[in-house]
């Protein structure tokens, strides 16, 4: 029989309906993204339509429909984030980056995400780049980071 | 029931043996906070400098202790000394701290903290005599940062899962007696007595029942949730068990959020080592009780902290609230009897059980029993999570524990966006459910933001609109229609386009929300609007008819400005800023021209932190 990945993502669920999301969830942690091909193949296993699929996945803010840029960071916005001046932090992102949260550089480097709360808010302003999470970040910090980035690749 | 015997037997003494341990013992603060502030690169400092001296000791992961802006904090357990807490500890304190212990055989004295220890030592101070933690009654958190929490034998070693046990020799009815007696209330928001909720699931005839942990803590600026469970799951895992066996659950979930990974994975080996010990499945401990638990990965949904759309999405479906009754209590997750505590209710029970009812009442008020977790933030000098007994002032909370603002107090925002804004005529308003009630805020799940001089209420209620706005989900009009005018209108006060008229607009609609939402997140909605109107008026009016924001913060009415006494001609600003609005030849003062700036605050930070003058940049109220 080939080898069929899908089979591999599925392994350990019953194929009953109320696994969609931790399903979407684990493809999603797999391929980063869900992709139409994707939600075809679940559609097709636990015999749900692809509209009510795309209806729950879209509903909630982890999922993604396209292919997320190498690197994510995620600005926090909770609302401790937000008195320090999270949004800010935000407005730097954007302008250095040319980008909107919920979308990736050009050259796929970067994607850019705001996050209701990653909860360090004692900590606050805090972003998140990939898992690494840091603290009392400042307009001049995310200055610093991104050139220190860059210099580091340039080296 | 011998097995558990031996296994506590064996964890007391092991438990013991750390305390009085022969090896140094370090103890690193690891949980999400102390991570973001640098733990891991910390634990790399203390493991390469342990292996390179050779000494062998015995490194332990802690969750969070509670003062979150002290960390990184070190602990260091000397043969003989007792532990002692070390507080902004980076890589290269690391290595004079342990120069101090390991070289010179001295007590480290920079950046110490306190020490553990019942008795004085050398002059040193009590950890838990300092001002942030002085006033607390540590519950709920009485392991948090003490143990490791992937460790059961800590846990079982201070009296872990007696609670349980007693339970198991009890009638149900029994057990529910002690939480009725208690005086517990929901610790998710509600503060709707868990006895009687437990009640009406118990009494509703049915094959299967469940009970679901809400981990989904959505609210953003509060975080104790997460330490908890990162600190010590088994105390929260105890507490479904005890309430699975009082509601008669067989089946239970922790819905818990993605953006929490550490949590998630603290979970999952706890409840592996349930497993193990024979506490989850059939006949737990001997007796007749069956039970197991599931973890479910929240999605993303504010909304999913509302009982009914956690249900939904438990079921696979979108988290969407449904009209009640009938209550979950009743028919819940696929039809079923369930019952929904929230991770914090549900962590204090075991303390409840195992100490009594007229113990855990003796804290808080008449109305409001025990204790209550905060997570303490914003503008303020001490920033962290905390526990109190209900009843406790504003006042001591902010300024007693929290060390007040350095630009001075100005409000604080109880219960997140369902909350309301209070300022300083409330600073005396004890800190219990029908207090915070009647001021218009609500007790909520326990984020306590405060806000100082500096902070302008209209953005911050524009701010929390926006997120309930967001995360509306949409089903019912007057949330999804409504939330949206409420932040059109703000935003346009806060662009100084308002009219005093909107200030009747804004509680005209704010009321008819309230009335008319389906659910909690709707009902709830309007309430920062409504409070921050009724006791800043001020503010908006200056929005409206001075065109000016007192705070300097609503973009729209600031001006940046460069003080030409003090700018030295650094160029630091002209370097960064981006739109070329700041010019000048070196060691001349600088011009800043306002039609090119778009106010990102960047020149403003280089000159304070990064440059030779400091505060030659200001930003003022006026456009």
């Amino acid at each position: 029989m080939p080898f069929d990945p899908f089979a591999e993502i599925v392994r350990g669920f019953e194929g009953e309906p109320a696994e969609l999301i931790p399903i979407l969830q684990r493809v999603q942690a797999i391929y980063g993204y869900l992709s139409p091909e994707s939600v075809g193949r679940i559609s097709r296993w636990l015999r749900i339509s692809e509209n009510e699929i795309f209806g729950v996945a879209t509903f909630f803010a982890q999922f993604r429909f396209s292919q997320p840029g190498e690197h994510v960071i995620k600005v926090c916005l909770g609302t401790a984030c937000h008195v320090k001046g999270g949004e800010q932090i935000l407005d730097v992102l954007k302008r250095r980056l040319d980008i909107q949260p919920g979308e990736s550089t050009a050259d796929g480097r970067y994607q850019l995400e705001r996050v209701a709360c990653l909860g360090c808010c004692a900590l606050a302003p805090v972003l998140a780049i990939d898992e690494k999470v840091y603290a009392d970040t400042s307009v001049l910090r995310v200055h610093q980071m991104l050139e220190e980035r860059e210099n580091r690749e340039d080296a | 029931m011998k097995t558990l015997e031996m296994q506590r037997a064996h964890a007391v003494q092991a438990w013991n043996g750390l305390q009085n341990s022969a090896r140094p013992v370090i103890y690193v603060g690891a949980g999400s906070c102390g991570l973001a502030a640098g733990a891991a690169e910390v634990i790399e400092a203390v493991e390469a400098y342990l292996a390179k001296k050779r000494i062998g000791a015995d490194v332990l992961k802690v969750g969070c202790i509670g003062p979150c802006y002290l960390e990184p904090l070190v602990d260091v357990q000397m043969p003989g000394n007792p532990r002692i807490s070390y507080s902004n500890v980076t890589a290269e304190v690391v290595r004079e701290l342990f120069d101090s212990f390991f070289e010179k055989g001295e007590v480290f004295r920079r950046h110490l903290v306190g020490h553990f220890s019942e008795n004085g030592f050398k002059g040193a101070p009590k950890f838990f005599e300092h001002p942030m933690l002085q006033r607390q009654v540590r519950i709920v958190l009485r392991n948090c940062g003490i143990i490791d929490p992937e460790n059961v034998n800590h846990y079982l070693a201070r009296d872990g899962y007696k609670g349980l046990e007693k339970c198991l020799w009890m009638p149900w009815s029994d057990v529910l007696e002690i939480v009725k007696n208690s005086g517990l209330r929901g610790r998710g928001g509600a503060g709707f007595p868990t006895w009687r909720k437990w009640l009406v699931c118990r009494e509703t005839k049915s094959d299967t029942r469940y009970l679901i942990c809400n981990a989904d803590e959505g609210d953003p600026g509060a975080f104790m949730n997460r330490s908890l469970i990162e600190g010590d799951p088994h105390a929260v895992l105890e507490g479904m068990l005890i309430a699975a066996y009082t509601i008669g659950a067989s089946k239970g979930f922790v819905y818990i959020r993605a953006e929490y990974p550490l949590a998630i994975q603290r979970l999952k080996s706890a409840i592996a080592q349930l497993r193990e010990l024979g506490l989850l499945g059939r006949g737990i401990l001997g007796s007749e009780f069956d039970f197991d638990i599931s973890i479910k990965e929240g999605a993303g949904a504010f909304v999913c902290g509302e009982e009914t759309a956690l249900i939904a999405s438990i079921e696979g479906k979108r988290g969407m609230p449904r009209t009640r009754p009938p209550f979950p209590a009743v028919a819940g997750l696929w039809g079923k009897p369930t019952i929904i505590n929230n991770v914090e209710t549900l962590g204090t029970l075991p303390n409840i059980i195992r100490n009594g009812a007229a113990w855990y009442s003796q804290y808080g008020t008449e109305t409001s029993k025990g204790t209550k977790t905060f997570s303490l933030v914003g503008k303020l000098r001490r920033t962290g999570l905390i526990e109190v007994p209900l009843g406790m002032t504003v006042r001591s909370v902010v300024y007693d524990i929290g060390g007040g603002s350095v630009k001075g107090f100005k409000a604080v925002q109880t219960g997140g966006p369902s909350g309301g804004c209070l300022g300083e005529e409330f600073l005396d308003t004890p800190i219990d459910y029908e207090a915070l009630g009647a001021a218009g805020s609500i007790m909520g799940s326990g984020g306590l933001i405060v806000l100082d001089r500096n902070t302008c209420i209209v953005d911050t209620a524009k701010y929390f609109l926006n997120f309930t706005q967001a995360e509306s989900c949409g089903k019912c009009v007057p949330c999804r229609v409504g939330t949206r005018h409420l932040v059109n209108i703000l935003e346009r006060i806060s662009q100084g386009k308002g009219e005093v008229s909107d200030l009747a607009r804004l509680e005209r609609l704010a009321l008819a929300i309230k009335g008319g939402a389906l659910c909690g997140l709707g009902q709830t909605a309007p309430n920062p609007v409504l409070t921050s109107l009724k006791y800043f008026r001020g503010e908006f009016l200056s929005h409206i008819s001075d065109k000016r924001c007192p705070a300097a913060v609503c973009r729209d009415l600031v001006h940046y400005r460069i003080i030409k006494d003090k700018c030295t001609g650094c160029q630091r600003c002209v370097k960064i800023c981006p739109t070329g609005a700041i010019t000048g030849p070196r060691s001349e003062p600088h011009n800043l021209d306002m039609s090119m700036c778009i106010k990102c605050r960047s020149c403003y930070e280089i000159c304070r932190f990064d440059a030779i003058a400091g505060d030659a940049i200001v930003i003022e109220p006026g456009a």
